[in-house]
């Protein structure tokens, strides 16, 4: 990987620790390159939104190192959310108030709010501007929420599940204007996730995280590329598999499907000096990876 | 320029690869004759509604084939030079190296191919 300074990093976490009592964040190191979208999957309690929160400043890390957007966390963390744009589940609107008083409320504090904008983001997400917020649905409270902070047009965007929870129409219209937002090349997005078809989709570089520990964090493209089933019939040697990377090994007679993490020539050389015969490589979803790597982590830490 | 790409997630194929699909045909069919200009990679991948990385990964794949040429500060467009003979020749490679390892798999003989073949030639 190329090095890159720190002013083109929108966000960058070095050995972040946290501890409670029954959950802790272990040395987690996070990078957002400007520009890019960052796709941060995990189960639920893996630690996902108190990284987020870190990130933000709402908490205050034990250890370790925070930058936004060239701001150090939480000490700047007033300068840096200018330029943030954060939306989590537990955002609250004045239930009494509507959509459009909640308009009026954030462009009396930013500066870049873009009253056009908003307009179009209203009709795209079919929300009704003097509507009550205690009248919304779940889907379009998300949606006002997500309305209010891409209206700021803010340089980094982090999102805390912006999609769960969300039909399949509200959720083709938020992951649109996240796409959107990436034609300005100095705009970056971290958004967390389980719907990992979105992640997959719109992400440049994705994370996983589990039990509070960073499990894998690479581009998606090498995601994608090192992940691989590789579909082997055993022969009667004594020879086990043993080659680098395997997380997984369903065997069936003589038929095994072998799932590995760094698949690369040099690992296919070794599969064929193992005897054993290469039926074919298949690739994986980001789901099957996830899950693999969920239960793999589970099974190393037994 | 009309961008479009019919693209799919449940596909099975990586999505680079069918974003280089669609490339390749336009130009093979014409559509996106040598020395077409194409979108900045930024822009194709807002359009397509895929991640920056896939469609630079693209490109990137299509130069090394010399199907595109980039250039710093220019942006990329379809290689003057292109010889798109040598292309469908490379992808008729490509199917017969596939045909290939799946009669392995299947035990059958190269005998045995060239006579599944003869439907298609009639």
């Amino acid at each position: 990987m190329t090095a890159t300074s720190a002013a083109s990093m929108a966000i960058q976490c070095e050995g972040i620790t946290k501890v409670y009592p029954h959950f802790q964040l272990n040395n987690v190191n996070l990078s957002v390159e400007e520009g890019s979208v960052m796709g941060f999957v995990g189960p639920n309690g893996a630690g996902k939104s108190t990284t987020l929160r870190i990130i933000m400043g709402l908490i205050a890390q034990d250890s370790g190192s925070v930058t936004v957007l060239g701001n150090a966390m939480p000490e700047q963390q007033i300068a840096a959310k200018r330029d943030i744009g954060f939306v989590s589940e537990d955002m609250r609107l004045y239930d009494s108030q509507s959509i459009g008083f909640h308009m009026e409320f954030i462009r009396s504090i930013f500066d870049s709010w873009d009253d056009n904008y908003a307009g179009q983001l209203l009709k795209r997400f079919d929300l009704v501007k003097n509507q009550k917020v205690k009248g919304l649905s779940h889907g379009q409270r998300v949606k006002a929420c997500l309305m209010l902070v891409l209206a700021r047009r803010p340089k980094l965007l982090v999102f805390d599940e912006p999609t769960t929870g969300l039909d399949p129409v509200a959720r083709h219209e938020v992951l649109d204007e996240m796409i959107s937002t990436m034609e300005d090349e100095t705009r970056s997005i971290l958004f967390s996730s389980h719907n990992t078809l979105d992640v997959e989709q719109i992400s440049d570089h994705i994370t996983f995280i589990y039990d509070g520990n960073i499990v894998d964090s690479r581009d998606k493209e090498s995601f994608l590329d090192g992940w691989r089933r590789l579909r082997l019939e055993i022969k009667d040697t004594p020879q086990l598999f043993d080659f680098p990377g395997i997380k997984d090994v369903q065997q069936s007679g003589h038929l095994a499907a072998v799932t590995v993490s760094d698949f690369n020539d040099q690992l296919l050389r070794q599969v064929e000096s193992t005897g054993h015969k290469l039926l074919g490589t298949e690739r994986m979803t980001l789901e099957e990876i996830f899950l693999t790597s969920v239960q793999y982590a589970r099974g190393v830490s037994q | 320029m009309n961008i479009n790409f019919i693209l799919s997630q449940s596909d099975g194929r990586a999505m680079y690869l069918q974003i280089m699909e669609q490339i390749e045909q336009r130009v093979a069919i014409g559509d996106w004759p040598p020395g077409t200009k194409l979108p900045s990679i930024r822009a194709l991948a807002i359009s397509l509604r895929v991640s920056v990385i896939t469609v630079k990964r693209a490109y990137l794949e299509l130069e090394r084939m010399g199907v595109i040429v980039t250039q710093q500060g220019k942006g990329s467009w379809i290689n003057d030079s292109l010889d798109l003979l040598s292309l469908q020749r490379q992808e008729l490679d490509g199917a017969l190296q596939k045909t290939a390892e799946l009669a392995k798999t299947l035990s059958l003989s190269k005998e045995e191919i060239l006579l599944l073949l003869n439907p298609y030639f009639e």
